[in-house]
Parts: structure tokens; sequence; C-alpha cells
């Protein structure tokens, strides 16, 4: 298993500068003179020039490449051309929002997914089947930022049941505000984070429950199942036991995929949901055409994408050991 | 099994139905609507659905059906350059680490799982951020992330593929790789960048409304689907129906597109829908 981890571990080093690499690309991109274009055409010549320094525009690309190596691994991302601030510590400020929101995303997805899939292969054929598969196909084809909307429309606008726009309380404050007799701190900071979660996990749930129905319905046809029907076995002992653990196996891989993807859709939820994370920094970032900021914000999705794909591959190294034997 | 299979082909049937309605409305924009996507008629400002405006106005008159049968074609036109460019470059990609393996296979796979590593919007406005707005610009931020999946798809064929008797066949004669690869694998690949492009139209038309819809899409008076959904939010309250129907129809023609992808997969690889559909104890 140590060996796993450290080969894995090892992967990760030319896949985090691959990804640099990428990132570092973006400012080779931009057609003619980066610094006037970053600043707009009223922009000063003092400006343009203070930026071309700031962005080492004056050496090669390979040298100023090296030198963004260099700075990132002392954990130097740059400063931000229009906020005067240290990328890191703008970014470091709000990754906790975006993390907390596609992390709550992550487990109503799963919970929805999941069992909806669980349901739709014991019930293969039955109108339960056909409504799952109905449910999957529209969460795959709808647009997360119009789910947003309708959401905010009925729950906020039409109901006034949720909170429309921005954050409560941070959960691990809030949870701390719970245990020491003020329960409604985390009842108020649930309420903000429900309509964008559930939007931003609508897709994730819609492509689990296929997974899922498609791993259960290859493992209820397994001898073991058959086996443990002959002994005896009741129905739901051996779905949940038997079947349902087996089938698990496919999910955990996704999972961290569809993390990424929450990751990603976070950038659209954040937006409409007035959620005061990362994604909403990046519409900031772009619209200001602030590249310190964006590369940041780029490389941090990516780094954070890559991270949680290790540990879901370790994990499933734990649960299936063919794959670290392998 | 029948009835998955029924839903199945009732997938594929609907979803042909829609998507050939969405390409004949763009292609027939301006014999379908009598009127121009920027007309105003200001007598009849968020007027509803009605028999003159099909689908209702925004809040100049501008008809609401008119800019989404002409915003079809500007989603189309993007999502065709995107798919065919990420379906050439990720088939060349997958076809070359495939057949090739060692060292080219190892070099061309990370690259791939590099691009595949960063999430796609972020990555797609970053570079949109960078080159500016315009159908190509979109269209690049949405091919630099689209083509992974071919690359992927592509190579696990053809690592089957160049094992088959009729390939070792043509290597032993001394055929070019570049013809092996062209002659004898690519056709035999063809069916899951069949499927693949046509689950790509979706994930195309969703990414450009979503630039779109956060302002990085082309810009006015370009009537892109994105746009005129969120123009539609800053009445969301008043007449909710402009976005509900702008974010409808993206729902619906990316919902075609997969369909039609999924129904597709079965009629060219019956071994997923064995495999999907299962067998009923």
């Amino acid at each position: 298993m140590l060996a796993y981890i450290v080969r894995r571990l090892l992967l990760l080093i030319p896949m985090a500068a691959g990804m640099v690499v990428v990132t570092f690309g973006l400012l080779l991109l931009i057609p003619g003179d980066p610094a006037s274009v970053l600043l707009g055409q009223e922009a000063s010549v003092e400006a343009i020039n203070n930026l071309r320094n700031a962005l080492g525009l004056n050496d090669p690309w390979y040298v100023r490449l090296g030198a963004y190596f260099a700075r990132l691994l002392q954990g130097d991302m740059g400063r931000s051309i229009f906020q005067n601030q240290a990328v890191s510590e703008i970014i470091a400020g709000r990754l906790g929002a975006t993390i907390e929101l596609a992390v709550v995303a992550l487990i109503l997805a799963c919970l929805v997914g999941i069992s909806l899939g669980v349901l739709a292969a014991t019930r293969q054929g039955s109108i339960v089947d056909t409504v799952s598969m109905i449910f999957a196909q529209l969460g795959v084809s709808m647009p997360v930022y119009w789910l947003g909307l309708l959401l905010m429309l009925l729950f906020a606008v039409t109901l006034g049941w949720l909170p429309a726009i921005g954050r409560g309380t941070p959960f691990p404050e809030a949870l701390w505000a719970a245990l020491t007799g003020r329960p409604q701190v985390l009842v108020d900071s649930f309420a903000h984070i429900l309509l964008p979660a559930v939007a931003l996990a609508a897709n994730s749930a819609a492509i689990i429950s296929r997974l899922v129905r498609t791993a259960m319905l290859e493992v209820l046809r397994e001898d073991f199942v058959r086996t443990a029907y002959a002994k005896g076995l009741r129905r739901q002992r051996v779905i949940l036991r038997h079947a349902f653990r087996n089938a698990l196996l496919p999910v955990l891989s996704v999972v961290g995929l569809r993390f990424g993807a929450l990751l990603g859709g976070a950038v659209l939820t954040e937006t409409i949901f007035a959620w005061p994370g990362l994604g909403q920094l990046t519409i900031t970032a772009i619209s200001q055409r602030d590249l310190p900021l964006i590369q940041g914000i780029v490389l941090t999705f990516a780094i954070i994408f890559a991270l949680v794909n290790l540990v879901v591959d370790l994990l499933y190294a734990v649960v299936d050991p063919r794959i670290r034997l392998g | 099994m029948r009835l998955s299979r029924r839903f199945r082909n009732i997938s594929l049937i609907l979803g042909m139905s829609i998507v050939l309605a969405i390409v004949i409305c763009a292609v027939f924009a301006p014999y379908l609507s009598a009127h121009g996507i920027e007309q105003m008629d200001m007598r009849n400002r968020f007027s509803g659905p009605t028999l003159t405006h099909w689908l209702g106005t925004d809040n100049f008159g501008r008809d609401l059906w008119a800019r989404l049968i002409y915003g079809a074609r500007v989603s189309l036109t993007i999502a065709c350059i995107s798919v065919t460019a990420s379906a050439l470059i990720g088939t060349t990609v997958g076809l070359a680490a495939g057949y090739f393996g060692g060292w080219t296979d190892l070099i061309l796979m990370r690259i791939t799982d590099i691009f595949l590593g960063f999430p796609a919007i972020v990555l797609a406005l970053a570079i949109v951020a960078v080159l500016g707005p315009g159908i190509v610009n979109v269209a690049i931020a949405i091919i630099v992330v689209a083509w992974t999946e071919y690359a992927r798809v592509v190579r696990a064929t053809t690592l089957v593929l160049r094992e088959q008797n009729y390939v070792q066949a043509a290597r032993a004669l001394g055929a070019h790789p570049v013809r092996i690869l062209v002659k004898e694998i690519l056709p035999n690949a063809i069916g899951p960048i069949i499927v693949l492009a046509s689950l790509g139209f979706g994930t195309a038309i969703i990414s450009e409304s979503a630039l779109s819809f956060l302002g990085f899409g082309l810009p006015p008076p370009a009537p892109t689907w994105g746009w005129t959904l969120a123009y539609g939010t800053r009445f969301m309250r008043d007449e909710p129906w402009l976005a509900i129907i702008a974010g409808a129809t993206i729902m619906v023609t990316v919902l075609g597109f997969n369909l039609l992808g999924d129904g597709l997969r079965d009629v060219l690889d019956p071994r997923h829908l064995s495999r999907s559909a299962g067998k009923k104890k």
C-alpha cells in the first residue's frame, strides 16, 4: 500500500508542473502586448511599464516560466493588479466558502444519486425506474444557472421560505454556535446554503444515479448474489449488504471527477446566489482581466481537483486491493 | 429489459426529433419569424405569449421567439466548430497514443490528464478573458478541455483494435503507420467518436450559454441564448417567463443531443445496452 501511495504522489508532481505550465501559458495567449491589453487603452505609459516590470515581460518566456515556478514553490502566486494584495491571501479568504458549498453539494448529490440509482435498479422496468431515468436525463441537460434561478424564483421570491442570496455564518462557526446554545445560527447557515447546494448538486446527482443503477444491475447478476438468495437471505439484506457495497466501487471513482465539476459549477452558482467564494472572485478577476489573480484561481482549482482525485484513488485502493496490487 | 430497450428507442427518436427541429429553426430562422432580433414593438412590451409574439416580448418589445431561433444559429455554429475541432484533435492524440504506445502514449496521456484536471468552465473563462470575446475564441475555450474526452476514448479503442488480426496483417505487409491508423483503425473506432460528438454538442451548448450568461460570450447584439437568459433575469420577479423560456430552450436542446447520443450509443455499441439494462431477476 505504501508503495502505491508513493507512486501516486510521485505522479502528482509532473501533473502539477504541467498545470503550472498551462496556467503560465495563459499569459502567452494574450495577443499583442499583454500589459497594454490588461490595463486597457486609456492606461498611461508609466502604468503599462510598471505592469511590464511586475509581470517580467521584458524577459524571455522561459526565464519568466522559471521565475514563476520558483515563486510558486515559495507559496507566492504574485500580486493582484487591481486589488494590490497578494493573490494567495485573496484566494485564501474565499476558498472556505467554495469548499463548503462544493462539499455540501457533493453530499446531497451522493445521497440523492445513490438512493435513486438503487431504487431504479431494484425496481427495474417499474414506474420508479422510468421516473428516475427521466430525472437523470433532465438533471444532466439542465443548465445549473437556470435551475438556480428557478429554485430562487420558487423558494425565495414566490414562497419566501429561504433566503435568495448571500451566505450565513460559515459552517464550522455555525456548528460551534449551535453547540453553545444558539441553534438558530446553524439553521440560518443551512437555509442560506440549501438553494445553491441543490442547484449545484442536481447535475452530479443525475450522473451518479445513472452510474449506480448500471453498477447495481451488473452486480445483481453476479453469482455471489444468486448464492446469497439461494442461502435464503432476505432481499433487503442481499441488496444492501451484498450488492450495494460492490456497486459503490465505481461510484467512488466518479466522486473525485464530480468534485471537479462541482468546483467549476460553483463559478455559476456563486454568481447567481451572490455566494462570496472563489467562483464569484473568478468572475470579478476575469471582468477586470486581473491576470495574476486569474492564474492563481485557475491553478488553485486545478490543484484542489488533483488532490481530491488523489485521495479518491487512495481510498479506492484501500477498498479494492486489486488496484494497488495490479 | 424490454422497457429499458423501448425507453432507449424512444430516446433516439425523441433526441433526433428535437435536434432536427432546432436545426430547422436555426437554418430557416428568417422564414419562421416575422420579426427581427432588434426590432422593437413598444406598444407590446412584456406582452407575454400572443399570436403576434409567440413567446412574448421583452422590455423593448423585442420578440423572444425571433431571438431564440436566431440564437440557435450562434449556439449551433459554436457547437459545430468546437465539436469538430475537439474530435479531430482528440482522435489524432488518441490514435497516436494507443497505436504507438510507450513514451508517445505516456507523454500524450499525461498532457491529456493535465487538461482534464482543470474545471472546464474555469479554464474556458480564463481563455476568453485573455483572448477576448468572439465565435472562434469561445469555440477555442470549449475545445481546450473538450478534446481530452475523445483522446481517452479513442486511445482505449485503439489499444484493442491494434491487436486485431487485420491490423497485424497490414503491419506485416509493411503498411505505413499513418495508413494503418486511417484505413484500418479509424473506421472501426468511429462509433464511439460519433456518440461522443453527439453528447459533445450538448456540453458545448451549455458551455457557450454559460459563458454568454456570465457576460463573456459573444457581445450584444448577438442573440445568444445565455445572454437572452441573463437579460431575462433582470425582470425575474415580475416577468419570469423571459428567463424561464430562454433556459427551457437551452435545456430542451441539450436534452435532444443527450438523448440522441445515448440512443446512438445503444445502436453502435450493443454491449453498453446490455450493461445498462442488465437482466431482470
